[in-house]
Parts: structure tokens; sequence; C-alpha cells
């Protein structure tokens, strides 16, 4: 398969406030995700997974290396990436139909093709009912679903996801999960998944990058090879559980570094 | 009227009730549950007109200085009737209105300019902060002695008043859009024209009302004072000139009138208000 996207030694660092030294939050990020693929990038918090999915937005431009999408240097955003966020990002006074239309309307998507696909895309995840309501008569997951037909409503190449699943309940996140990777299946995209989430990163990627501490580099990438179609209950196979204990076992020091970090940076 | 030191938005009068809890109570407890809530609401003012009617009557109170109030309504009724209260309302009314309607026009693009730039608005916030606290009518004087004693006067002091409210609070607004929004925004590439249209200024709606409702407030307040300063007409004239003349119920008339007067607009900005955001 082709590379969709191809991360070429790309670092960022942020000033720090009152200092001349500059924060490293990612180093040396060498990465290539295929056409079609579902990539997982996991990590301990702090370490740089946001910001790498901003660059990768084209929200920032990355302080050392390039990104390429599509062979091309990523150098603005652009509606050939669509992100997802954690806080959903729905415009409060417009209902789930406006919402999904607002993402067609900075496309271009001429008037009377908007109602329709935003009507079809709202199908898609299971919302067509609640196409009148405001965000706040929504549950946090319905929202979020709402956020997901926006994103690929305009059809974007590439959905970037930063931590979509994260405030929300567990029956919940299981369910869009099992959502997320059936309309993944269906719509062909290359998807960017971020969590913090070690079940989650082993059920839906077919990949999982797992990063280090701060400064953010790649530790490793787990291929995962499951045949989800196979059990009913796949998480509790064995199979899961060794990729589950494999990324564990290398988030782990990880994680305890973190947040030794976190403890010296609040008592500095 | 400056009754707000804000970067954070104040809550002017008439704040929103919450949705009631959906429920289906019987019939009958539901007319009751009406009938209490309109009590409620209007007891406190029954009471007082009550207390207006008869602390004069039984002597508690000079009638001469506090009319009993149903010859203060009849002193309403027979300004209605002769047409003077018309004149006097229309009067402040044009010089509230068109104060109040410039100051919109202007501090509402200003105040979205100014808070679109953190660095502006960083700036500019104490100075507007100062002029807020400015009481308008220490300045009374200042644009009598530049603009005359006309209405340039008289509108001109209802712009400044009514200004700062606006412009405040419309700059917080604009500063605290939810940045996540205005990540979306950025993301989908929004030209700048559809991002002010369509993120930043619904999303403002809510805190540009209640620096319209404060400034709709200090409209009023600040016409009567300037119309007792020297005015031919207007409530504030017809308040102050009553008194010289000692009709006191036409005082008193006068009064009423500008509280209706003022009740009535706040309620009006509350039910557009209500019709713009009627998503909440």
């Amino acid at each position: 398969m082709s590379t969709k996207i191809s991360f070429d030694g790309v670092g960022h660092t942020f000033p720090i406030r009152g200092s001349h030294d500059r924060l490293t939050a990612l180093e040396d990020i060498d990465l290539d995700i295929a056409d079609g693929e579902f990539a997982v990038l996991v990590g301990p918090s702090g370490c740089g997974k946001s910001t790498l999915l901003d660059l990768l937005a084209g929200l920032s431009a990355p302080s050392s290396g390039r990104i390429l999408l599509n062979g091309e240097p990523v150098s603005g955003p652009g509606v050939d990436r669509g992100i997802v966020f954690q806080q959903y990002a729905l415009l409060p006074w417009r209902t789930a139909q406006g919402n999904v239309e607002f993402g067609l309307e900075a496309t271009g998507v001429p008037k009377r093709e908007r109602a329709e696909r935003a009507r079809e895309y709202l199908e898609l995840v299971d919302l067509a009912a609640f196409a009148d309501r405001h965000p706040h008569e929504l549950s946090g997951g319905m929202k979020q679903r709402v956020a997901i037909a926006r994103s690929l409503a305009y059809d974007p190449d590439v959905l970037l996801m930063d931590e979509p699943f994260a405030a929300l309940d567990a029956q919940t996140r299981e369910s869009l999960q099992d959502e997320l990777r059936r309309i993944w299946r269906r719509t062909g995209k290359t998807v960017v998944f971020i969590t913090h989430g070690i079940d989650e990163a082993v059920y839906l990627g077919q990949r999982v990058a797992v990063l280090t501490s701060r400064p953010g580099r790649i530790k490793s990438i787990v291929e995962v090879d499951l045949d989800r179609e196979a059990a009913d209950d796949i998480r509790s196979t064995p199979e899961f559980a060794q990729h589950r204990h494999e990324i564990w076992s290398l988030l782990h020091d990880e994680v305890v570094r973190a947040q030794e970090q976190e403890k010296e940076a609040v008592s500095a | 009227m400056s009754t707000s030191t804000i970067t954070e938005p104040v809550t002017g009068p008439g704040g929103r009730h919450a949705p009631a809890a959906p429920r289906r109570p019987r019939p009958a407890r539901r007319d009751r549950s009406v009938l209490f809530r309109l009590f409620t609401k209007v007891v406190a003012i029954v009471l007082l007109l009550a207390a207006w009617e008869f602390a004069p009557r039984a002597g508690l109170i000079d009638p001469t200085f506090l009319t009993p109030f149903s010859e203060v309504a009849s002193a309403l009724a027979e300004l209605a009737a002769n047409g003077q209260l018309a004149e006097h309302v229309q009067a402040s009314l044009t010089r509230s209105l068109s104060g109040f309607g410039i100051a919109v026009l202007v501090a509402v693009p200003l105040g979205v300019l100014i808070g679109w730039y953190r660095v502006v608005s960083d700036v500019l916030t104490p100075l507007v902060q100062l002029f807020l606290n400015t009481a308008a009518l220490a300045l009374l004087p200042v644009f009598v002695l530049i603009l005359g004693i006309g209405e340039a006067s008289k509108i001109a002091i209802v712009i400044y008043a009514c200004t700062w409210p606006i412009l405040l609070n419309t700059i917080s607004a604009v500063r605290n859009v939810d940045p996540t929004l205005l990540k979306l925004a950025r993301s989908l590439d929004l030209p700048p024209l559809q991002l002010f249209g369509k993120v930043v200024l619904p999303a403002s709606i809510p805190t540009i009302f209640t620096g319209l409702r404060l400034a709709g407030a200090a409209a009023i307040v600040v016409v009567i004072a300037a119309e007792m300063v020297g005015a031919k007409a207007g409530l504030g004239f017809l308040i102050n000139d009553s008194q010289y003349n000692f009709a006191i119920p036409s005082m008193y008339a006068g009064i009423v009138a500008i509280s209706v007067i003022g009740v009535g607009f706040n309620q009006l900005l509350v039910f557009i208000e209500r019709r713009l955001t009627n998503w909440k």
C-alpha cells in the first residue's frame, strides 16, 4: 500500500514562560502511515501526542523535520484532514444537522447538497432521528458521533482523532469503538488515533506506535494482528491479552518517568 | 449606573429561569401552581403599592409629600388623557433610544475588533474600565459646555453611558469564545469573515446581551438626569418641574412612568436575547 502520511525527523519545541530555554515536546519522530491504515499513537500524558496531531493538522509547524501528506509537505490546515476533538467542539447554537453542515459550508459544498449529505452522515452514525436536536440535548456519546459525522461528511482523506472517547463512560466508549471500526472499514479512510488507553489502542489499531515520555519519541511500533471477527468478545482472548501486555510493558517505564517529571514540575 | 468592574461578564437584571423539569402534574395541581407562581411574582409589588396607598392615608407619612398611590394613578391618567404624558415619554425615549442605538452600532463592532486581538484588549481594557467607572453624570457639565444644552448633549451623554458596558462585555465575550471552537474553525481553514459570522459572533451573543441590558438601564437613568438639568420636555423635566410647582401627584406619576419604561425596555431586551439564544 502507498504511504499516506510520513513523519520525517519531526521535532517540536515550545518557549518556556519566563525563560530563554525551550521545552522539547517531540524529538526525531520517524513514522510512515499507509493509505487506509488505522494507526494508533499511545503514550503517557504530556508526551506530545496531541502536539503531533496539531502538526499533522497544520495548526502549527514543526520546529524541525517535515511532515508529508500524499508526498507533499503539510503547510497549513486543510479540509483533506478532518479532526475529531476530545471535547466534541460542537457549535451549541446549531442542531446536530447544522453542525454537520458547518463542515460542508467551510468546504464550499453547495447549499442544496449540504442538507442531504449531512443527513446521510448522521444516518451513518445512527443519529438521523436526532438531526434537529441541539448539542445540550444529546449525550456525550451522541455528541461525539455528531462530531465524527461532521468530520466525515466533507470527505477528508485522513481522520485525525485526539483522544475522542476519553470523556465517555466505559459502555459508550466500547460501542463507539465498534462503530468507528465499522465506519473505517466502510469508508476506507486513513485514521490517526491518539489515546492513552492501552485496551483502546489494541482494539482499534492495525499498528500501535508507543511514544516515550517527554520529549516524545517513537519507542516502538507494535503490529496488532487480531482476527476481530473471530471471537465475540475479542478483548478476552489470549491474543488480545498478549498485545495488551506487550504495549503495557513498553509504556510502563515511560508512565513512571512521566509521573516523576510531573512531580518535578509541580515542586519546581 | 456603573455597577460593574468587569473582565468577567456581569449579569444584569432579568436573569433567565432554568427550564422546568419535565413532569406531568395533574391539571388541578398545575392550575394551582400557575396561580401560585403568579401570586409569588406580584405579591411584593402589591404590598408596596398597598403601603404606598395606606401609609399616607393612615397619617404615618404626611400626604403632602407622599401622595397616596390612587391619586398618583389618577394624575397619571390625567397626564395620559391630555397628551402631556405622550409628549414627555416621546422626548425621553427618543433621546435614550437613539443614544443606545448609536452606542450599540459603535461598541459591538469595536468590541469584537478589540477582543479579537489579545494585546489590544490587554492595553485597552483598563481604559474601558476607567471610563465605565467614571459616572457619566459627572461628565454632564462637560457635555453641556461643549455641545450646549440642546438634544446633542443629552444624546451624547447617553451614548457615553451605554458604550462602556457594551464594549467591555463584547470584548470579554470575544475573548472567552471556546478555544476548541476556534481550533475547529482553524482546522477547517474558515475565512475570517465566516469565522466571525459563524463562530465568534453567535458564541458571544449571551455575554453581549448582558452588556446591552446594563446599557439599557444606564440609558434611562442618564437621560432622566440630563433632562432634570436642562430641558423643556421629557420625563426628567416633568418630574423636576412638577416638584418646583408643587404638583406632587404629577411628580410621582412621572416616576412611575419611568420605572415602567425601564422594566419594559429590559424585558424587551430579555425577549430578544431569548429569541436569539433559543438553543440554550
